[in-house]
């Protein structure tokens, strides 16, 4: 009994007429957790009832608590007939359990019907008593702080980043259910409402109890989606990374291994949280039980994807050597083949049987660089030379790095920007795809094939990033795309080299190497043991310079893995970067970027044939690879068109329908300094005789060439050095290397030889003849420019602009088209897709006009068939205004730079950090040596069974460390004694002000970014984690499908807001509606939706208010820093 | 479980897809289509369009004749879209504007303070034109039928009469039984300024008095002169006007104060006292007028009209005649002399004063009261 929930029940207000004949309501209160109900007294005949009941009180298991939510049902009384039932409110208890976060909920909230939405509110109160608990066996994990917020929150610095946890739970789908046949649909929706909710409350316990292993206290860019797959059942999964999470406060804290501090059980112990550790994923290592596994799924085929940096998919090369490699090669060499040819089959279509874990295992290890040498285009092979002094101690360093993170299993994060100096390089996006066939998850409590489709595509992503020179994967997320019984599996990421200081795990790396280390010098690595170091000691800025630092290439350039031109960095003139860069991170707040940035978006839409089971998805498969090449030549294509260079938070979205597919691909493109600028594009016909041809080709051209022009004026593209170095294409390589001898001065001689670039043999070719290229170009000039005093990008942040007011728009667009002629050619069907983005996108425009000049930042774009003939587009994003004259610094800017200065101290306290541990760096070096996985080990793959030992050396290692875990625990928890009561008290009378006063309601700001402008935020309350069904029978009466889904749109909004106020918050941020799933049934005047949204509650004080202000929180700041460590 | 029935799904019932498929390629239709911000976005000018009780396409014309088009560069389409979840969202707001004070403390919409006080405003503005067709009419159901006629005549669109009509209504149900002073409790109830509920406080005492203003004698008075005497009435001769603790209502007036006026009838019936009171008014009109032969004449005439009129109040049915009296006993014969409002102002200032100054005269009280209000109303009233 290690919890006791307190709830009260105040009051009702706004309650509909249940009566009709008093026109009133005799309404009373079911408060309900677990098995335990309590019920209110009749308040008879009112409509504003005042219950002021006694506070009910729960004593539960805090793994309850975890999972549970406190489910509160307003009934109407009737002597003579059943209670009618109002409506619902159910209540996430998970904030309350976290001493950091809220201490009460407390507020009106909504009462929730599914069938007619919002029947008033409740005023109700919340508590929570922690008890000390010292049960080794725990199941919970109480006190795990999530954020959904994929950076650094900002009241926290990161004592440490652990990496990657994921987990799914799968149950089946209530709707599904033979019961369903009789039961009403308001008991099905509740049903299914309730299991979500356990089900995430149940995930992210777990997820959490991965945390304490890994000895973090937090989860940062917590993803949380869920896949209806219908008959087969209910998948909920989450991904995230682990943090160390800590508060800053002006004390100058001291840095405890927070590690210590969270209770852990022994995995010994428990079965269920053994085959969840991660790291020990040796459960899943036979390979036959998964082969087994997956025949039985009947079909499986992956298709793997590598969006290469500066892929050049017209360089193609030839070489014999890539017909032998594996995947990740296949990946860039799928999309190279349909250009001008006609379809040809890809490859991996047939190859689905005989894909196998082992296979993915040996794939890892083979893909080290001896095999990926590709011949690289010009003068390669002496641009060996070029950074020599750097070089060697590149390669340590990431070494040294890579090891730390090799030896996880996953390195990948879920973050998208990261404190200066994490991120080293970044090598491009990896992204692997593969369609599956659904089928019913026969046991709930075993997903196992669910588990082993997501760790073959882990799998095949960090091959792919091995394939990239890099060792870890940043801005990482996963998706589906689900049809009847196929499933399109996804997972992009963005492949870099991170700096060890920030993610060494403490006590694990020890113990690891401790155990590891005679097979550090057995395996003689040839490495020099001794300069480990003196490089560490070295210090990162020097190999990377703030600015143009993650731009280095980090693949051997000798061995490049895709044809790229590389040039000298336009910043440092030492190390060598790419032409283009994509990635799926937000943009680096060191990043020195020329002019602004802008929305580029790819859109395409291919038929396809009706089909069913195994062929349907031979046929998806066959296409997905078609589709990838054709968005990232889109995605190119029009990145030129903007005269820039790099693309940041790349989100490529596939969707599935029984008769189409649809490719969306969003990301804010910019013009890094560091990088070349890019090259024009020409337009070249294939029959230049006719004349009448070549004026129409030379129209184009020219249209084209304006726009290029127009575009590098609107987002004020012009970089200086490009004016009296190069424009245009990339230098070949000789020439550059001479130059880096020459002084700068004399760079000035080249001009003479750079014209305007279009007619260079390196620009980018449109060869008019090719159907495609017809559209491409097509599609290039129908994209309409942004309005006068708009901007729009997908990411956190818009460079070059820095001057933001307060106001804030959040909003949420769905649009649903019908297709009426389903003969329609890929083209056609192209436009119409096109033609839909572009006008919602107007719409939005329009709409917004009076916030002008403003940017549209963090537009987001799901896309959707529900139907056949139907194509749904939802649209979340944020308006925000801006001050045009920059000169008038206030506002945002100071944000800006208290955020940067918050970072720096973050950056100090890393260091200390570091020098804490000094032990770990030369400990993950040692084994960098052993899995001999970076790209420049000469030593030959690691087989499969060094790969098993290695996991099962793992195990023993984080046995050992559950016991220190537990050891630790019982010293620290004394701490846990929970409640500070000063800032309760306080935040309750403040609360009261608001709630009581029955004046206007708290204004609760929503946004899909980290952050508010001109405001701070001084406290994260807890994850707002919500799903909700509405489901009509009268849908003419409710103004139709857009009135219906307006309704409820705005009544998830009025939800969340009033939970976060309860909380005692006034904003949500990162914001997010994962799930729109909406159907229609007009014959019948149905229609049904869930949504599902997620965010953090937090307080923010606008950055006016702060200094009057600052006393206050501070206060609370320290109350709580010192109230819960542990829990 | 929720079917959705693909097959049977051809024909489907959408209001806005007629709209669409004017416009867009026949090749889709746009199904669904809304937008919704966390703050509610309101268009100033599509909100009066909806008030006016234009329709979509009759809005998004008057849009386009706004030279919308060419201002932002937008095609029709998106300005359909746009008027349209604009419609979409005023519906949504309008049940809550039926009970203003809930739109403060509602959660769906989250509205500024701002906006709200201008969407209540703005909804329960009502054109004076209909408000003077409705004047003293019951709020019934009959009169609601007869709307159509009301917006022919008007030039209102019914939709908009319907809306004035409902709120007049529903402000008259709210306040009809509230004790205290009625602009007050209008102001508070529906959280409107001053001014208007100072008019819906006409409409309210209008509507409970039954007043007759649809006369066609009467029919020369715009509803603000209606208004203005309204305010007199409630300021005056209710209840509420001489005793604000008092707990009773401003809607009706003051039954004690209807009986004394019948005092007042001495200044007609003694035959002394009624030449006494024109020799003083006379006297202090000699020399100050043009028409001081026609005042002289008229003044017995005119003195009887007002006190029978005063005599009368205390029945519920001369209530109703009090302007149609008025206007025929007082206010016709003074024009049909060609008095200018001076006069009419100098005769009434130096009518009520010299009364005062009558010996045997008592009932100084009532007769302030009384001819303070007579005299705003006529000055109102007398349209040159």
């Amino acid at each position: 009994m290690p919890g006791k929930l307190k709830a009260k029940i105040v009051a009702g207000r706004h309650l509909p007429v249940m009566d009709r004949a008093s026109d009133l309501t005799d309404a009373f209160v079911e408060v309900k957790f677990g098995n335990t109900t309590f019920k209110t007294d009749v308040y008879p005949k009112s409509l504003n009832p005042q219950w002021n009941s006694e506070w009910f009180k729960f004593e539960v298991d805090d793994e309850d608590l975890q999972d549970e939510p406190l489910q509160i049902t307003v009934l109407d009384h009737d002597t003579y007939s059943a209670n009618d039932a109002i409506g619902k409110v159910y209540i996430d208890i998970d904030p309350l359990l976290c001493s950091e976060a809220a201490t009460i909920i407390s507020g009106w909230l909504p009462i929730y019907d599914t069938i007619h939405g919002i029947r008033g509110e409740i005023n109700v109160q919340v508590k929570v008593d922690l008890f000390n608990d010292l049960n080794r066996f725990r199941q919970s994990s109480c006190g795990i702080k999530f954020f959904c917020t994929t950076s650094v929150p900002r009241c926290y610095r990161a004592v440490m980043v652990h990496g990657f946890v994921e987990e799914l739970v799968v149950n089946e789908d209530p709707e599904y259910q033979w019961i369903d046949r009789i039961r009403t649909p308001r008991a099905s929706n509740e049903a299914r409402q309730r299991l979500i909710f356990l089900m995430s409350g149940e995930l992210q316990r777990k997820i959490g109890l991965k945390v304490l292993e890994m000895g973090g206290n937090a989860v940062v860019g917590y993803l949380q989606c869920f896949d209806l797959e219908g008959e087969s059942g209910l998948v909920v999964r989450a991904i995230g990374t682990a943090c160390t999470l800590e508060k800053i406060s002006t004390l100058p804290s001291t840095t405890t291994q927070p590690s210590n501090s969270s209770p852990s059980k022994d995995m010994k112990d428990s079965p269920q949280a053994a085959s969840s550790t991660l790291g020990c994923r040796s459960t899943h290592s036979s390979p036959v039980h998964i082969a087994s596994s997956r025949l039985s799924q009947g079909f499986s085929v992956s298709v793997p994807t590598l969006l290469f940096a500066g892929m050049k998919p017209r360089h193609r090369s030839s070489d014999a050597p890539r017909a032998k490699q594996c995947r990740p090669v296949f990946g860039e060499e799928a999309p190279g083949v349909p250009l001008s040819s006609g379809p040809p089959t890809p490859l991996r279509a047939q190859t689905f049987s005989s894909f196998s874990p082992s296979k993915s295992y040996s794939r890892q290890s083979s893909s080290s660089d001896t095999e990926l040498s590709l011949t690289p285009k010009t003068g390669m092979g002496s641009g060996g030379s070029a950074g020599k002094e750097a070089g060697p101690l590149k390669a340590l360093l990431r070494q040294q790095t890579q090891s730390a993170l090799e030896q996880r299993e996953y390195p990948f994060f879920t973050l998208t920007s990261f404190p200066p100096g994490f991120l080293l390089h970044v090598g491009g996006v990896v992204s692997a795809r593969s369609v599956k066939l659904l089928d019913r998850i026969h046991n709930p409590d075993e997903p196992e094939t669910r588990d082993a489709w997501w760790e073959e595509i882990r799998q095949e992503i960090k091959s792919h990033v091995k394939a990239l020179g890099c060792h870890a994967v940043v801005g990482y997320s996963e998706s589906t795309s689900i049809c009847e019984e196929v499933c399109i599996l996804s997972a992009s990421g963005t492949a870099a080299i991170l700096s060890s200081r920030f993610i060494q795990d403490g006590s694990l790396d020890v113990e690891h190497r401790l155990s590891r280390q005679p097979v550090v010098f057995t395996s003689g690595a040839d490495r020099v043991e001794g300069d480990m170091g003196s490089s560490a000691s070295l210090g990162f800025e020097e190999v990377a310079p703030p600015g143009c630092g993650f731009c280095h290439i980090p693949y051997d350039e000798l061995n490049i893995p895709f044809p790229a031109q590389l040039t000298y960095c336009y910043c440092c003139r030492r190390n060598k970067v790419p032409d283009v860069l994509f990635t799926t991170i937000d943009l680096p707040t060191e990043a020195n970027v020329t002019g602004k940035g802008c929305l580029i978006q790819a859109r395409l839409c291919r038929t396809k044939k009706k089909a069913q089971g195994e062929g349907n998805a031979t046929a998806i498969s066959n296409l997905l690879p078609f589709l990838e090449y054709e968005l990232h030549t889109q995605l190119m294509n029009k990145l030129k068109l903007r005269g820039m260079n790099a693309l940041f938070g790349l989100r490529i979205q596939i969707s599935v329908g029984e008769t189409m597919l649809l490719g969306l691909a969003s990301a804010t493109g910019v013009y890094l300094t560091a990088l070349p600028s890019p090259g024009g594009i020409q337009i070249a016909g294939k029959t230049p005789s006719d004349i009448t041809y070549e004026q129409h080709i030379s129209n184009m051209q020219k249209k084209i060439n304006d726009t290029i022009a127009k575009n590098k004026e609107l987002y004020e593209v012009n970089p200086p050095e490009v004016v009296e170095e190069i424009i245009g294409s990339p230098i070949p390589e000789p020439r550059q290397r001479s130059r880096l001898f020459r002084s700068h001065s004399e760079s000035s001689d080249e001009v003479s030889e750079l014209d305007l670039s279009h007619g260079k043999k390196d620009a980018f070719v449109l060869e008019i003849d090719d159907t495609d290229a017809v559209e491409d170009i097509h599609a290039l000039l129908t994209d309409s420019p942004t309005p006068q005093g708009f901007y729009s990008c997908n990411t956190e942040i818009m460079p070059g602009i820095q001057t933001w007011t307060s106001a804030i728009q959040m909003f949420t667009s769905v649009r649903v088209f019908r297709l009426n002629n389903l003969n329609l050619t890929n083209q056609g069907m192209n436009k119409i897709f096109t033609d839909l983005c572009e006008n919602l996108l107007k719409s939005l425009y329009f709409k917004l006009r009076s916030m002008t000049p403003c940017c549209l930042c963090h537009l987001n774009f799901t896309v959707a068939i529900p139907e056949d003939e139907l194509i749904q587009v939802a649209v979340t994003a944020v308006a925000m205004s801006f001050d045009k004259d920059q000169a008038l610094e206030n506002g945002m800017h100071s944000g800006e730079k208290t955020h940067i200065k918050a970072i720096h101290e973050n950056d100090e306290q890393l260091q200390f950090n570091l020098e804490l541990n000094p032990d770990c760096l030369t400990a993950t070096k040692g084994l960098a040596d052993v899995t001999g996985c970076h790209p420049s080990a000469k030593a030959p793959s690691v087989d499969y069974s060094s790969f098993a030992d290695r996991c099962s050396s793992w195990i023993e290692q984080l046995r050992l460390k559950a016991h220190t875990m537990r050891r630790g625990s019982i010293k620290t928890t004394s701490s846990l004694e929970k409640n500070s009561p000063l800032p309760e008290g306080r935040s309750r009378s403040l609360r009261s002000n608001r709630s009581y006063s029955g004046g206007s309601v708290a204004v609760v700001k929503m946004t899909p970014l980290s952050f508010i402008p001109g405001a701070k935020i001084i406290k994260y309350l807890g994850i707002i984690n919500m799903f909700f069904i509405r489901e009509t029978t009268s849908l003419r009466e409710e103004g139709g499908v857009s009135g219906f889904l307006h309704t409820f749109i705005a009544e998830v909004f009025a939800m969340v807001r009033a939970h976060v106020a309860a909380l005692g918050g006034n904003a949500v941020v990162s914001y997010s509606m994962k799930e729109c799933v909406f159907m229609e049934n007009p014959n019948k005047n149905q229609a049904q939706c869930l949504i599902n949204v997620s965010g953090d509650a937090v307080i923010f004080v606008r950055e006016s208010e702060l200094d009057a202000a600052s006393v206050q929180p501070q206060s609370v700041t320290t109350q709580t820093s010192n109230g819960g460590e542990g829990t | 479980m929720f079917v959705s029935d693909r097959e049977q799904s051809v024909v489907r019932y959408n209001v806005n897809v007629e709209y669409f498929n004017t416009y867009t390629d026949v090749k889709m239709s746009v199904e669904l289509d809304v937008f919704v911000g966390n703050t509610t976005i309101m268009d100033k000018e599509v909100y009066q369009l909806w008030l006016n009780g234009y329709t979509v396409n009759d809005a998004v014309k008057v849009r386009i004749d706004g030279g919308i088009m060419e201002e932002c560069e937008v095609s029709v389409e998106v300005l359909i879209s746009d008027t349209m979840d604009q419609y979409r969202t005023f519906q949504m707001c309008e049940r809550l504007l039926h009970h203003p004070a809930k739109l403060a403390n509602q959660l769906l919409f989250q509205i500024p303070p701002d906006r709200q006080a201008m969407l209540i405003e703005r909804y329960y503005a009502f054109d004076d034109a209909f408000a003077r067709e409705v004047l003293g009419k019951k709020l019934s159901k009959g009169t609601k039928k007869d709307l159509d006629d009301v917006s022919a005549k008007t030039n209102i669109t019914l939709k908009s009469c319907r809306r004035q009509f409902d709120n007049f209504k529903r402000v008259f149900k709210e306040v009809e039984e509230l004790k205290g002073p009625l602009v007050e409790n209008i102001r508070q109830r529906f959280l409107l300024p001053d001014q208007l509920a100072r008019d819906y406080a006409a409409v309210v005492f209008f509507a409970n008095n039954r007043f007759e203003t649809g006369k066609k004698k009467l029919q020369y008075l715009t509803f603000q002169d209606f208004a203005l005497c309204a305010g007199q009435l409630i300021n005056n001769w209710t209840v509420g006007a001489v005793d604000n603790m008092m707990e009773d209502m401003d809607v009706d007036l003051d039954k004690e104060f209807l009986q004394d006026l019948k005092e007042l009838k001495i200044l007609i019936t003694d035959k002394d006292l009624l030449d006494q009171h024109k020799s003083l008014v006379c006297t202090a009109l000699r020399g100050k007028t043009n028409v001081f032969t026609e005042m002289e004449a008229s003044f017995k005439n005119l003195s009887r009209g007002l006190v029978n009129i005063a005599a009368k109040l205390i029945n519920a049915k001369d209530v109703r005649d009090f302007f149609i009296d008025l206007v025929e006993k007082f206010i016709e014969p003074c024009r049909s002399d060609k008095w200018t409002s001076i006069d009419v102002n100098l005769y009434l200032t130096h009518y009520t004063n010299s009364a005062h100054i009558l010996d045997t005269f008592k009932h100084h009280g009532v007769w302030t009261r009384y001819m303070g209000v007579i005299k705003t109303c006529i000055l109102r009233m007398y349209h040159e």
